[in-house]
């Protein structure tokens, strides 16, 4: 109750709020931002793979229709030369015309066996091309330096028995024109056996191909090549790698495995899509690919992955930054609401402090939302209410008994001056010394001692013990004590004062209380002692020179509970030196911490060691063992003790 | 000698007394003559006292005529080709004898079931007409009935599967047929120096008459040319670096990669791990084999002289 608040416990509220709401909002956001940005990217990149893909097809589709045009006459001029005579006056005219009518075609020629047209030559093959100003050139290709018999043209379709497209070369006589070569093998029918006479060619010019490829740009660095069957780039942008590199001469140079395989895939004729790292532009990206059928070429198109994906990004930056702005207005929205809960719960946690204060009258905030806070704000009032209620109640009841504790304090009081406390009592008296001490517990007790003179020879005293406790018991005693006093000094026998008391105690005993007494009288003279009991404690005798015992008594009941009960005298005679005890069973059955008695046993051992000493000492002695006994136990009795030491009196006789 | 060569000043004033010579290689440019095209690059032909201009090589120059003509006084050879043309008379000579071990090789199409030589049985094979010796050996020796088809400049006939195997230098067509997209383990390759049929290829010749009128000249060529191997071998990029200058010149249709295992591969057949001939040296028993390959195939009429043939001095240092 007494703990300061902690103004940070107000702050964490707030902070714990915000931090969850917006934690939670952070995480929905980016699954959500996350799988648009999946799906978004799956289907951009479906997109740009398909017109990736139609640009490399469309690609194709040019490098393939203009092969295929070129292809067509060369086979219609082989199929013509078969299966008839050949002369000069047949034979030139049909390539020069295919030639000339075939703006596709660069250069044309019908290359013959060795020694196969004319046997008279090694080499025979017109060749007409289009020289500079549009003019059909002619030039008879074959020399022992110029050995077309061992040319790729010449050779691979003559050794395949098909025709087919040479690997793209430099033209040596066109001025460095990157030209390839369709060659159509035709044959001699007339035999039994087809016999190969030589091949139809028709060379095609890929500058302007290259040139139209290379310039194919897509986003803003994407673009388009082509490479050969043995992988050497006929198409590029960097004209630097056209025939002198191969994507797989690039892809050792760079050692790139996975470069080598895509080429590979290419050249075998795939069609596809691969992830790889342009060594162009040397950015991560998507390569699409397509084969060129007629020559075994291949068309890639190369598109930078981070162009793919350009659109997207930028979305994604308004997203992010709509989301900032969200994330921004959520959090002063958080804020706010906090703040709102937290205002009055402060304000209600300042109240509730001066409360725990002491505070009882602070009136509490008022809030006007039906809200929970509004229920603790009533709450807490009930309470403070209540807590005035019953403090009120308390104080109240505190002051009653402050009130009763005093006036028992005044019964005790008034109780223990009834005991005489004058020790020596008699100081000019010899034949005897007396000492009697009454240790009250807490709550008023019942015990009683007295002792008088009743004449000079005479000593009366007497020990007893009330039956309850409290105001009743006090006046009880007190009563008690005065009955006997006032019927001892008529000079009765202590058996006679006993009857008397009892008598006079049970008149009007509603209550039913009763009192246990032991008296006797002194002959301080002749040492002779009367005594009797009414219920209580035999006390102890200590004969000078002797063991202590219990001195015999008649048992004699209670005072106070029966009207014709009668009590008998003992008599005993004294020698100087003897000594007597008489006390209460609050010496007998003070308690230690385990429950066990002091005894009677107990009491008799202390008596032994106290042969010798004074009444003083020996009540002081016996309430110091008993205290030593209960320990810390709390006292549950009073404990009277009443010491009597005979000395006997010379001067009396 | 080899200290003066590169003391400062050492060709001081040497300028008006350099003597003008020209070297043709046996092919176009590329890293086969690296050695070459960097000596001149460095100019240690220069500081031998020689004013080399290297020629533009080809098939349309023959190295062999173009010497035999006396248009050219240096060019490289295959060994076979210098015992030949001296065999048919043309007074020439081997001055340093370069590539100890043979390139040449033949390279099959693994998926057509060809693992050894007797796979070859029955096979279509491409063969260089000028190189169809080494072969033909070949083919005598594992006994094996072979189509020989001629082949041309190139392997592409080989591509695309109209042989079943072809010949090929290891520097040159056999690293073309791996960037053609042929994986290593898709042909089988057999190269004949490792049967038994290592026939010496690239030297140096010149005309008997060049060395008989200026021995200095030929020795400083011959030394220029090792000192440009080494400086190659020890410099392989810087080397690549000159030859690329030279292949671009003639825009030639090779790259950086291809001549880059070219120059490598040199220098495996100029130094061939497990002996330390000095560059240049043409040995005894090694002319003496190929002769009599030669001569055993009926191409060499007569047995040449070691020493008429070759001439050791020029290459000693």
């Amino acid at each position: 109750m007494t703990r300061a608040p902690r103004p940070d416990k107000q702050r964490g509220l707030a902070f714990r709020l915000a931090l969850f709401i917006l934690t939670s909002t952070t995480l929905i956001f980016l699954a959500a931002f996350g799988y648009n940005y999946y799906c978004s990217r799956h289907v951009v990149l479906k997109n740009v793979r398909e017109s990736a893909m139609h640009l490399a097809q469309a690609t194709v589709l040019r490098i393939e229709s203009k092969l295929r045009a070129v292809e067509a006459p060369p086979r219609m001029t082989a199929r013509h030369l078969e299966g008839r005579p050949l002369s000069n006056a047949l034979l030139l005219p049909l390539i020069h015309d295919m030639v000339a009518g075939s703006p596709e075609i660069y250069g044309g020629a019908a290359a013959f066996e060795p020694h196969g047209f004319d046997p008279e030559h090694r080499f025979y093959a017109p060749y007409f091309f289009h020289a500079e100003g549009g003019r059909i050139a002619f030039n008879q290709l074959g020399s022992e330096a110029y050995n077309y018999f061992l040319r790729d043209w010449y050779q691979i379709p003559r050794e395949l028995d098909r025709p087919a497209w040479s690997e793209p070369y430099f033209d040596e006589g066109g001025g460095g024109i990157l030209m390839s070569t369709f060659a159509h093998p035709f044959y001699d029918l007339s035999a039994d056996q087809r016999v190969f006479r030589g091949v139809v060619t028709a060379d095609i010019s890929l500058e302007a191909l290259v040139t139209e490829i290379g310039a194919i740009a897509l986003y803003e660095t994407g673009y388009a090549f082509v490479i050969s069957r043995n992988g050497a780039f006929l198409a590029h942008p960097d004209e630097q790698l056209i025939m002198r590199e191969s994507i797989f001469s690039v892809a050792a140079d760079r050692q790139m495995p996975e470069l080598r395989a895509i080429g590979r895939e290419m050249i075998r004729g795939g069609t596809g899509f691969a992830a790889v790292t342009s060594v162009h532009t040397g950015k991560r990206s998507l390569l699409a690919y397509a084969p060129v059928p007629a020559a075994d070429w291949s068309v890639g198109v190369m598109i930078p992955e981070r162009e793919l994906l350009a659109d997207i990004r930028a979305l994604n930056h308004t997203v992010l930054a709509i989301a900032a702005a969200g994330f921004t207005l959520l959090f002063l929205v958080v804020v706010a609401i906090s703040r709102s809960i937290t205002r009055p719960l402060h304000r209600l946690v300042a109240a509730t402090t001066e409360i725990a204060r002491g505070n009882l009258e602070i009136k509490l905030p008022t809030t006007h939302i039906g809200d929970e806070v509004q229920v603790l704000t009533h709450s807490v009032d009930e309470m403070r209410l209540a807590l005035k209620e019953y403090i009120a109640n308390l104080t109240e009841t505190t002051k009653a008994k402050e009130r009763i504790e005093s006036e028992l304090k005044i019964a005790r009081a008034i109780q223990m001056n009834f005991l005489p406390k004058r020790f020596p009592p008699f100081p000019e008296q010899t034949a005897f010394d007396l000492f009697a001490a009454l240790e009250p517990a807490k709550e008023v007790g019942g015990d009683l001692y007295d002792f008088f003179m009743l004449d000079a020879r005479h000593l009366f005293f007497s020990v007893g013990d009330v039956s309850d406790k409290g105001v009743p018991a006090a006046l009880f005693m007190a009563v008690t004590k005065t009955l006997m006093k006032g019927i001892a000094e008529q000079g009765l026998t202590p058996a006679d004062v006993l009857d008397r008391v009892n008598v006079e105690l049970c008149q009007g005993n509603d209550a039913a209380m009763f009192v246990t007494v032991v008296c006797g009288m002194l002959d301080i003279t002749t040492g002779e002692l009367v005594y009797s009991n009414a219920g209580h404690n035999p006390p102890v005798l200590l004969r000078a020179g002797g063991a202590p015992e219990m001195l015999p008594v008649s048992p004699g009941l209670v005072l106070g509970v029966m009207e014709e009960a009668t009590y008998a005298t003992s008599t005993i005679r004294l020698t100087p030196g003897d000594r007597l005890l008489l006390y209460t069973d609050g010496v007998t059955e003070a308690m230690d911490a385990g429950q066990r008695l002091f005894s009677d046993e107990r009491l008799l051992g202390e008596m032994a060691g106290l042969a010798a000493a004074e009444p003083r000492r020996m009540v002081e002695r016996i309430m110091a063992a008993v205290h030593a006994h209960a320990g810390g136990t709390p006292q549950s009795d009073d404990i009277t003790l009443l010491a009597l030491q005979y000395k006997g009196n010379a001067e009396s006789f | 000698m080899v200290l003066w060569l590169w003391l400062p000043g050492a060709d001081t004033g040497r300028a008006e007394t350099l003597k003008s010579y020209d070297f043709l290689p046996q092919w176009s440019p590329q890293a086969q003559f690296a050695g070459y095209y960097v000596a001149a690059a460095k100019g240690f032909y220069e500081r031998r006292g020689l004013a080399l201009t290297i020629l533009r090589g080809g098939p349309e120059r023959p190295v062999g005529a173009q010497l035999a003509a006396g248009l050219v006084d240096f060019g490289t050879l295959f060994l076979t080709e210098g015992l030949v043309l001296r065999d048919q008379g043309i007074p020439l000579v081997n001055v340093g004898q370069l590539v100890q071990r043979s390139a040449l090789m033949l390279v099959a199409h693994k998926e057509r079931g060809i693992r050894t030589p007797e796979d070859l049985n029955g096979r279509r094979v491409s063969v260089w007409e000028a190189f169809q010796l080494q072969p033909r050996a070949f083919f005598l020796r594992h006994e094996l009935d072979v189509t020989v088809v001629p082949q041309g400049n190139n392997v592409n006939l080989f591509l695309m599967g109209g042989v079943d195997a072809t010949s090929a230098m290891w520097y040159n067509e056999y690293y073309t047929i791996l960037n053609a997209g042929i994986d290593t383990d898709e042909i089988t390759t057999f190269r004949l120096a490792d049967h038994g049929l290592n026939f010496p290829e690239d030297g140096i010749y010149c005309r008997e008459e060049t060395l008989q009128r200026d021995p200095a000249a030929v020795r400083a060529f011959v030394q220029g040319s090792i000192d440009g191997w080494r400086y190659a071998f020890d410099n392989p990029e810087e080397a690549i670096e000159i030859v690329m200058t030279h292949i671009q010149a003639a825009n030639l249709p090779t790259n950086r990669v291809h001549q880059r295992w070219m120059l490598a591969r040199m220098a495996d057949i100029i130094r061939p791990a497990g002996h330390h001939r000095p560059m240049g040296t043409l040995t005894d028993s090694d002319l003496r084999f190929v002769a009599e390959q030669l001569h055993h195939s009926g191409i060499l009429h007569t047995q040449p002289d070691y020493l008429e043939f070759h001439d050791p001095r020029p290459s000693t240092r």
